[in-house]
């Protein structure tokens, strides 16, 4: 620890913050353009200049010098930072103002405009008038893909985007060419941006030069009512603030959350908003000779009902989609358990977990966090790239910070970061399993190896024996730290972790989804919002979603749901995580929040739920499931339930490893109701394709 | 300075050539695992020199290729460092210091010979002979003004002597390289005006001592012939080492990059080198052919 005064108070911090951290610690604000804390630091914007006694007799930039190589005074005082002073002002107002000499002042038109960096800065510390009577530099605006907007003109070369694209994405296609006043920032020929997290250089931008592609010119930010919530288009559970005018949602932005996102969001969650407003199921259908036409409530419940009520309850079943929250999920079971209905399942892709083995064995169980101390990664089966962006830029930055060695079990991908292939199937698996493989002894020698289990991996016949051998390979490292659990369940998704905690999966003698889908499998599939599995025809299918999908085409009863920004609910992330997500709008139309209509329909067949209100519900929820009352907690899983699944053991087919996620941007029914995401997913079909021929 | 940016007709590839690449393969050598993009500036240059002074956008991807790094990083080199053209240039191609000394001995007026017979800078003339460029300093500014013609100073200019030394290339007669007004290096103009003492060169003032190595030299040679020669020829670096450690082993360290340098100009044609006692003529009809 070093001591520092910074205005007049002395500080204790330590050695290797910058000065621009010592200010903040002690209460000091600094303006800043480059500076930005998870990224290298620049020092090119000027802004953070202030005045020490004990460094260079100048204005120094607090961002790019250390507390550690201020000298003391001559009789041992600690450094002396002012920020207040007038050479401080002074030296701000004249960086200011050389910034705004080539900025234009094109606020009123500007989409950064309410939330500009450069804008609020420039009211702090900037000076009322302009010295600059000469033409301002114009600079052509760049093509960089659907997503990114650019207005090159207000760029300030703070090359934010330049070092997230780099560091943080690790595709580097982002850089400035040129020099001097000719300095652009571009890509490589104007080339698209390829990245899955490319939408954050939107956040960074600190001026207008990035703004978002698809919301351009549709709202300020202050008519904008935010609501803080969890995004669903991955495991992860990110931290998202829905951004909503009257009953549209008009964006989607990352929260901090330094325990599962830190502060960036992946693209799909981004951008997925536009899929809110399309495809929507906004009032109950029934399907009468061969159509569906619209009906009313009354209606339509009474037709499920009826369904329901004459048929034979082994010939009843649910499977639970990918988006489902734990309140819809808890009721729908307790539903089809009054009615005598064991036919239940959460795992359309068919993954071989069990809940029944131990919360420890389908959690990412070192936690998300837990990559920032893992000193080996072993992926199987996963393209984390795809499955989770925020993920893999956590991945990447463990390989590129700390040199740790990441091997790769199934497809061969580009994940961002050095992975060794091991191989393509359970064979490599298997000699790691036996230490016949070198990376074997990584992770012999890792004392908190990460194995990562992808949802491909386990959603195969033998997906419970690689399980198990994750878990030998998990566990049989013998230099493992105390208290480490080196299994990692990457789920494909949002509503999984929270399913299976709250068992829904087929009792003794039940059909699982698979059977259940089956020709000839039911007589009534009830599919709350279960997309991305075909039930046979022949069965009654009731449809209860948000989104006209699959399951909606396939549906004899639509019963129209709320989609994950309409509804509060209950979230459990990869890791184990409860979060709450909130409502930012209404459903649309006719649609009701998708416990609600449980509860309605329970009304109709005669087996009332006992809950009239969500906080009811929820209170039931927990009182059944105590670990969902602590939100924002992870409720770490049983280190004993990984040695029982290790010995499980089982027989490995040998196939290879497929991922559970290929096309990025259409893996649930509001991506796939998304322009912008069919776009997106257009241009890298299309690119992957000129990449094969 | 003006925008730089790629030129807008571009080749369909490039290739280095087999001498090239191996040169390149060697500069690479040069830095350990992990640091190859470190040898981005010399592969731009090398692949500029080979593709007649400037910079395809087709090398720039090889070169990122052959580093391992994403192209925009080389791309950025490539943008920023003057010294890469990245439009096509002359044949000959000028870059005119305009820095304070030069200005101050009349680059201004070298400038307009440039516009009045080649025209704006980074115009190539119709023939594809000449194109110029203002440059900062070449650090040459005791024979200022001066230019550089691809490999070459030539300094002391005056408008005139510019003019007919831009005809002379253009008809692809011999030039004199460096200084235009006939004196040495930095010479005094008009001959030395001190130190001009004749006994300073003849060794017997100054220097003098020098001649101690040869004579020891010569003892060295006659005491080694006694001693035992198997010893010697086991250790063969023990003599030098021991009796004069650099006045031996510089020169012979240094010898073969001065022989490298001739080679490595006449890879721009059309060049003559007169330092080496080239004198012939370039020969125009090379670049066409």
């Amino acid at each position: 620890m070093t001591k520092i005064i910074v205005d007049g108070a002395e500080v204790d911090v330590p050695a290797e913050y910058t000065i621009l951290q010592a200010c903040e610690a002690a209460g000091a604000e600094i303006p800043r353009f480059c500076y930005h804390e998870r990224l290298s630091i620049a020092g090119n914007c000027r802004m953070c200049l202030v005045e020490v006694k004990g460094g260079p007799p100048k204005p120094v930039a607090s961002c790019a010098m250390g507390v550690r190589d201020l000298r003391p005074g001559p009789n041992g005082e600690p450094p002396v930072v002012s920020t207040r002073s007038p050479m401080v002002k002074k030296a701000r107002e004249g960086v200011m103002e050389f910034l705004l000499i080539n900025h234009p002042l094109d606020c009123p038109i500007c989409d950064q405009g309410g939330e500009c960096d450069l804008q609020d800065q420039a009211m702090a510390y900037g000076v009322s008038g302009s010295r600059f009577h000469e033409n301002k530099r114009a600079v052509e605006d760049k093509h960089i893909g659907p997503l990114v907007k650019t207005t090159m003109t207000r760029c300030i070369h703070c090359t934010r985007c330049v070092r997230f694209v780099t560091e943080v994405t690790g595709v580097a296609e982002l850089g400035a060419i040129g020099r001097g006043e000719d300095m652009e920032i571009t890509t490589y020929l104007e080339s698209a941006l390829s990245s899955e997290l490319q939408g954050n250089v939107i956040d960074l931008c600190p001026v207008g030069a990035l703004t978002s592609k698809p919301y351009a010119f549709q709202a300020r930010p202050w008519e904008l009512s935010k609501t803080e919530s969890i995004d669903v288009m991955d495991a992860l559970g990110s931290a998202i603030r829905v951004d909503a005018r009257g009953r549209e949602v008009m964006r989607i932005l990352p929260r901090v959350n330094d325990e599962v996102n830190e502060e960036w969001i992946s693209d799909k969650t981004r951008f997925v908003w536009d899929g809110l407003r399309a495809q929507r199921l906004d009032r109950p259908y029934v399907r009468e000779g061969g159509r569906l036409r619209p009906a009313s409530w009354p209606e339509a419940l009474a037709k499920v009902a009826e369904k329901i009520k004459t048929t034979d309850k082994a010939r009843i079943g649910a499977i639970v989609g990918d988006l489902a929250a734990a309140e819809e999920m808890f009721a729908l079971k307790d539903l089809l358990s009054r009615l005598g209905v064991a036919n239940i399942d959460a795992r359309q892709d068919g993954a071989a977990i069990d809940p029944a083995a131990g919360r420890a064995s389908y959690l990412f169980n070192p936690g998300i966090a837990g990559v920032d101390e893992a000193d080996a990664i072993l992926i199987v089966g996963s393209n984390p790239r795809l499955e989770a962006p925020v993920l893999n830029a956590r991945i990447r930055r463990a390989w590129r910070q700390r040199g740790v060695r990441v091997g790769l079990i199934g497809e061969r991908a580009d994940l961002t970061y050095g992975a060794e292939h091991i191989g393509a199937g359970t064979d490599s698996l298997i000699e790691l399993v036996e230490g016949k493989h070198s990376f074997a002894r990584v992770l012999a020698g890792a004392s908190r190896p990460l194995i990562l289990i992808g949802a491909g991996a386990l959603a195969r016949p033998d997906g419970a024996a690689v399980l198990s051998a994750a878990a030998r390979l998990a566990q049989g490292v013998e230099a493992r730290a105390e208290g480490w659990n080196g299994l990692a369940v990457l789920h494909a998704a949002a509503s999984r972790v929270g399913a299976l905690d709250l068992g829904l999966v087929p009792g003794e003698g039940a059909k699982t989804a698979a059977e259940m889908a089956a020709p000839g499998g039911l007589d009534v599939a009830i599919l709350l919002g279960a997309d991305e599995i075909e039930v046979a025809p022949g069965a009654f299918v009731v449809y209860l979603g948000s989104h006209g999908d699959r399951g909606a085409h396939r549906a004899d009863v639509i019963l129209p749901g709320a989609a994950y920004t309409e509804k509060s609910g209950l979230y459990v992330n990869t890791e184990g995580r409860v979060q709450v997500a909130n409502r930012a709008t209404f459903p649309p139309g006719e649609a009701r929040e998708d416990w609600a209509i449980l509860r309605a329909l329970s009304d109709q067949v005669g087996a009332r739920l006992p809950y009239d209100s969500l906080a009811q519900l929820r209170a039931a929820l927990v009182a059944a499931h105590p670990h969902f009352g602590a939100v924002d907690a992870v409720a770490a899983g049983d280190p004993a339930d990984l040695s029982r699944l290790a010995q499980a053991g089982g027989a490995l087919s040998g196939d290879v490893f497929l991922n559970a996620v290929s096309d990025f941007h259409l893996t649930n029914p509001i991506a796939r109701a998304s322009a912008i995401m069919a776009e997106m997913s257009a241009l890298r079909q299309g690119s992957l394709a000129e990449a094969a021929e | 300075m003006s925008v730089r940016r790629l030129a807008e007709v571009q080749p369909a590839d490039f290739e280095f050539t087999q001498d090239n690449l191996q040169w390149a393969e060697g500069q690479i050598a040069k830095y350990p695992e992990g640091r190859q993009a470190s040898a981005v500036i010399p592969l731009l240059w090398k692949a500029q020199e080979q593709h007649d002074g400037w910079l395809p956008e087709p090398a720039i991807r090889r070169v990122a290729e052959m580093l391992g790094m994403p192209v925009i990083r080389v791309m950025e080199v490539a943008t920023f460092y003057t010294m890469f053209n990245l439009k096509p240039v002359g044949e000959h191609f000028v870059q005119l210091c305009g820095t304070t000394p030069c200005a101050l001995r009349g680059a201004e007026r070298l400038k307009d010979v440039c516009r009045k017979l080649i025209g704006e800078q980074n115009h190539v003339t119709a023939d594809g002979k000449l194109s110029w460029l203002e440059v900062e300093c070449l650090g040459a500014c005791a024979n200022a003004p001066m230019v550089q013609i691809n490999f070459d100073y030539y300094e002391d200019l005056s408008p005139e002597s510019f003019e007919a030394l831009l005809e002379d290339l253009r008809a692809g007669r011999a030039v004199t390289t460096g200084s235009q007004t006939g004196r040495s290096c930095s010479a005094p103009f008009g001959g030395d005006t001190s130190l001009t003492d004749e006994s300073l060169y003849d060794g017997s003032v100054v220097g003098g001592w020098k001649s101690r190595f040869s004579e020891e030299a010569k003892v060295d040679a006659a005491e080694a012939g006694a001693a035992a020669k198997p010893a010697e020829a086991a250790r063969p670096e023990a003599k030098a080492a021991g009796s004069k450690p650099d006045a031996d082993a510089q020169p012979a360290d240094a010898k073969p990059a001065v022989a490298e340098r001739p080679a490595d100009r006449s890879r721009r044609e059309g060049q003559p080198y007169l330092g080496s006692g080239a004198s012939a003529p370039a020969k125009p009809g090379d670049k066409e052919a």
